[in-house]
């Protein structure tokens, strides 16, 4: 159906309501990748015999992430009167039981995770109310959506509709007030209006310099040409980062719908989305989107009869990290290397074939129809004074609930750690959390209640970037993490400038150096000063910001540097060249288990048996490759690392 | 002409032209690798790193891809250039320790030692090969491949550069001189692109002067007539 008027995009949406709200039992599966690598397929088909054998009609749907990676699959139930049911960690073996008991009006109480009783619909302002009549039995410990902590202090404006509709259908983003901001947009605003009310809400980019969005439209509006472009950059590539591919895949039509927005308040009429080829999914689910989006005539020629026409394409990028960067991105664009070039003439005025060029990231798009439906002084009360609205983050590493997170702006490092990330699992002490990717830096504990926001993280020598945050505890080595991204880097710099591409690898060959026991006293200065060249010297930020890892490192960790450097220890006993097995012989129970395992034979000893009382067992440190195979293995703790 | 300052000293450029050439033709020296005339900025190397002042903001950048405007202010030796370039030009050294000009560069940017492990490279990966067989030879015989620190010049798959023509341009426009060509008999060979091709005869001294490839192709991108490559150059002045 084509929409032409404003009671044509009602008509959709009471569609889309339908579907949400179908009148019968609903099951949604979250589908999304994180989901289906821990089985949600196997669950979806599960469910579907279920159903069929129930023979009660109840739907089943596919959705997006909704946050919580670690407890997937995740299961929700919807039905009439009762309130909605999160289950979590489902396997196909429960599903039987699952629906069973759903029918009989209970619930599996071990696999509940939480149950909502209403539903924000943030985009509209609106909240739907379950209207609660019968209460399924063995629910009533279960804590509501809104008063578990992983989500209690969340505010979703960019993840508002995943895992709340399936991103194959256009109706449920409608029904959940899509295409209501475009339609706004197109007949009630004009562009300048438009820039305006994106430049006051405050909205930077969050692809990770934090660039104001509104002023980048503007000069882009302003630029002389015929011919503008509007991108999108899906190339997201830091390692545990993946915000925008869980939004592309469980959302698609908001980046949509964002970018035609930007486009009608520029003045572009072609676009490109930049996204990288190993994202399957989230390319699958962007080309029904824009598929559905053309059909229903709210993307291509004469948009909602609006007489503004724009073209979406979607361009495969090939894996290369550094494509992330405007000018790389736009010479990859163009057929050529991913490589950047000097931007002394902004791309908003020369990009994509010298024609001004408009590229924000995969959340920013998302953003904007947010702002034109509630309004720019609405957005801009989110937040803190130089960063408003929301940021998500990918929560990983050493913390309990690793996933999907959307907090505002302003919110602490230790909010988000503690509260919403359970704090450290196994009783280990917190140690740092590196946020902005591998360009960004480590925060220390001492600074664990920064507010987190562009310019507080780049002032703790970090930076926002995309919104990775990888958390650490005592068990991590800071100089092995270094040297990690390092590593990470001097393969992914293009390789063009001089100072990124030997700075990096000259980098990570000092930090292998200290890890393995070879460090000197002098390595400390040349780190700091090939930091300090390769982030001053290179052209583009993927050198100016590479040395982070490093310098902030060496900033709050320097004593670990200089135990690795002046004592030969790891104090994290991660870096294996330092360490050093050794059993004692007391605690030492002559089981011979040790010398069982070890892959080298350096263990030697004699096994105690009814007879012989045995000897304590030795490990000759000439012989041992440290692979840490005995230590594992005794019951007794009697091997050591030292 | 756009007027703006070098090192205190007006100097002024064409528009569209960039600081590096405008310094080099004022008689400033500003050490340079990947700057070549024939072909555009390309910014590779980092040496040529000064200081631009524009409306009260300064930064550090490569002069060969900063633009001449009105008015700026550019320093070329302050002490936050020469200790970049220094660093800069050890990085180098410590690729290609062999390099007899990045040796005297080295030298005389006062860098001695190298506190780096040594590698024995040859090539600088400034890329003039690749850019000027590309902007001015227009064969696309050779280019960058792979990334990071595995970047190299190669000819496609690391095998024989099929659409060399032997011209040597490559040959003429490497900076630390590793690209050779050898002649021998009517055969020409560009031996770090593993190419050999065979040479035409001149009609008048019988000498082979340059390969087959290279003179039907430039003939046909200048538009010469059939007969313009019959004679060698020293014969035809």
């Amino acid at each position: 159906m084509k929409i032409q008027t404003k009671s044509d995009l009602e008509k959709m949406r009471e569609k889309g309501l339908k579907s949400l709200y179908p009148g019968t039992t609903k099951i949604s599966v979250g589908m999304a990748t994180c989901g289906l690598s821990t089985g949600a397929g196997k669950v979806y088909e599960a469910l579907q015999k279920e159903i069929e054998k129930a023979k009660v009609p109840m739907r089943l749907e596919k959705t997006g992430c909704i946050g919580f990676c670690q407890r997937e699959p995740v299961v929700d139930i919807l039905e009439p009167g009762k309130p909605r049911v999160f289950y979590q960690g489902v396997v196909p073996e429960r599903c039987s039981e699952l629906v069973q008991k759903w029918l009989e009006n209970k619930v599996v109480e071990d696999l509940l995770f939480c149950k909502m009783e209403k539903e924000d619909r943030i985009l509209e302002g609106t909240v739907k109310d379950y209207s609660i009549r019968t209460i399924p039995s063995g629910i009533d410990g279960t804590p509501s959506y809104h008063q578990v902590p992983f989500y209690s202090k969340q505010l979703k404006i960019a993840l508002r509709n995943c895992g709340f509709i399936n991103p194959d259908h256009l109706e449920e983003y409608i029904a959940r007030g899509g295409y209501f901001a475009l339609y706004k947009a197109l007949f009630e605003m004009k562009p300048e209006e438009i820039i305006e009310g994106v430049k006051r809400s405050g909205l930077r980019g969050r692809g990770g310099a934090g660039f104001a969005t509104g002023n980048k439209w503007e000069s882009c509006r302003r630029a002389k040409g015929d011919r503008k472009f509007i991108l999108c950059n899906a190339d997201e590539g830091d390692p545990g980062a993946y915000m925008d591919r869980s939004i592309l895949e469980g959302d698609p039509h908001s980046v949509i719908e964002g970018m035609i927005i930007g486009a009608y308040a520029i003045g572009a009429h072609e676009g490109f989305i930049y996204v990288r080829n190993e994202y399957p999914l989230a390319i699958q689910k962007l080309k029904i989107a824009i598929l559905q989006a053309e059909e229903a005539g709210l993307l291509g020629d004469n948009i909602l009869g609006s007489g503004f026409s724009l073209k979406i394409n979607l361009f495969r990028g090939g894996g290369a990290f550094v494509c992330g960067e405007s000018t790389a991105l736009m010479a990859s664009i163009e057929g050529k290397v991913g490589e950047p070039r000097a931007k002394h003439i902004h791309t908003t005025e020369s990009g994509l074939w010298d024609k001004p060029s408009n590229l924000n990231n995969v959340e920013t798009w998302n953003n904007v129809p947010m702002i034109i439906s509630r309004g720019a002084d609405w957005y801009s009360k989110i937040g803190t004074a130089g960063s408003k609205g929301t940021k998500v983050f990918s929560i990983v590493g050493k913390v309990k609930n690793t996933g999907l997170i959307e907090v505002p702006m302003g919110m602490t490092l230790r909010e988000i750690v503690y509260d919403i990330g359970g704090g450290i699992p196994d009783g280990k002490k917190f140690k740092a959390v590196q946020t902005g990717g591998p360009s960004g830096g480590c925060i220390p504990e001492s600074l664990i209640d920064l507010t987190v926001d562009f310019d507080r993280l780049t002032e703790a020598g970090s930076m926002m970037g995309s919104g990775g945050m990888i958390v650490m505890d005592e068990s991590t080595c800071m100089v092995d993490v270094a040297k990690y991204f390092m590593n990470f880097l001097k393969s992914e710099s293009c390789g063009k400038c001089t100072s990124c591409r030997e700075g990096t690898k000259r980098m990570h060959e000092i930090l292998t150096e200290i890890t393995e026991g070879r460090g000197t006293t002098d390595h400390i200065e040349l780190l700091k000063e090939l930091g300090w060249v390769t982030a001053e010297a290179s052209l583009c930020q993927l050198g100016g910001t590479a040395p982070n890892p490093v310098l902030s490192t060496i900033r709050y960790f320097r004593e670990e540097y200089q135990e690795h450097i002046l004592n030969k220890r790891c104090p994290a006993k991660v870096c294996r060249a330092l360490l050093q097995y050794r059993i004692l012989s007391d605690v030492c129970t002559r089981c011979g288990r040790c010398a069982k395992v070890c892959s080298v034979k350096a263990i030697t000893g004699k096994k105690k048996t009814k007879k012989e009382a045995g000897e304590p067992f030795q490990i000759d440190t000439e012989k041992c490759i440290k692979c840490g195979m005995c230590f594992e293995t005794c019951k007794f703790e009697a091997v050591e690392v030292q | 002409m756009i007027p703006f300052s070098i090192d205190g000293q007006p100097v002024e450029g064409k528009e569209g032209r960039n600081i590096l050439e405008v310094a080099l033709d004022a008689g400033i020296e500003i050490p340079h690798l990947c700057y070549h005339e024939s072909v555009k900025p390309y910014g590779a190397c980092r040496l040529c790193l000064v200081e631009v002042t524009r409306r009260g903001r300064s930064r550090m950048t490569t002069s060969c891809t900063y633009p001449v405007i009105e008015g700026i202010e550019v320093l070329t030796r302050t002490e936050k250039v020469l200790r970049a370039r220094r660093m800069i030009i050890e990085l180098i050294l410590a690729m290609c320790p062999g390099d007899k000009l990045i040796q005297d560069m080295a030298r005389e940017m006062g860098v001695h030692e190298v506190r780096f492990k040594k590698e024995d490279k040859d090539c600088i990966l400034c890329g003039l090969c690749g850019r000027v067989c590309d902007e001015v030879v227009g064969a696309n015989a050779i280019q960058f491949a792979f990334r990071g620190d595995r970047r190299e010049m190669i000819p496609p798959f690391q095998g024989e550069a099929m659409s060399c023509i032997a011209c040597g341009a490559c040959v003429i426009v490497c900076p630390v001189d590793v690209i050779r060509m050898k002649e021998e008999g009517d055969e020409r060979t560009i031996i770090r692109w593993k190419r050999t091709l065979k040479m035409k005869q001149c009609k008048i001294c019988g000498n082979y002067f340059a390969p087959w490839f290279q003179l039907e192709k430039f003939k046909e991108q200048v538009k010469l007539p059939k007969d313009f490559f019959d004679v060698c150059y020293t014969c035809r002045t």
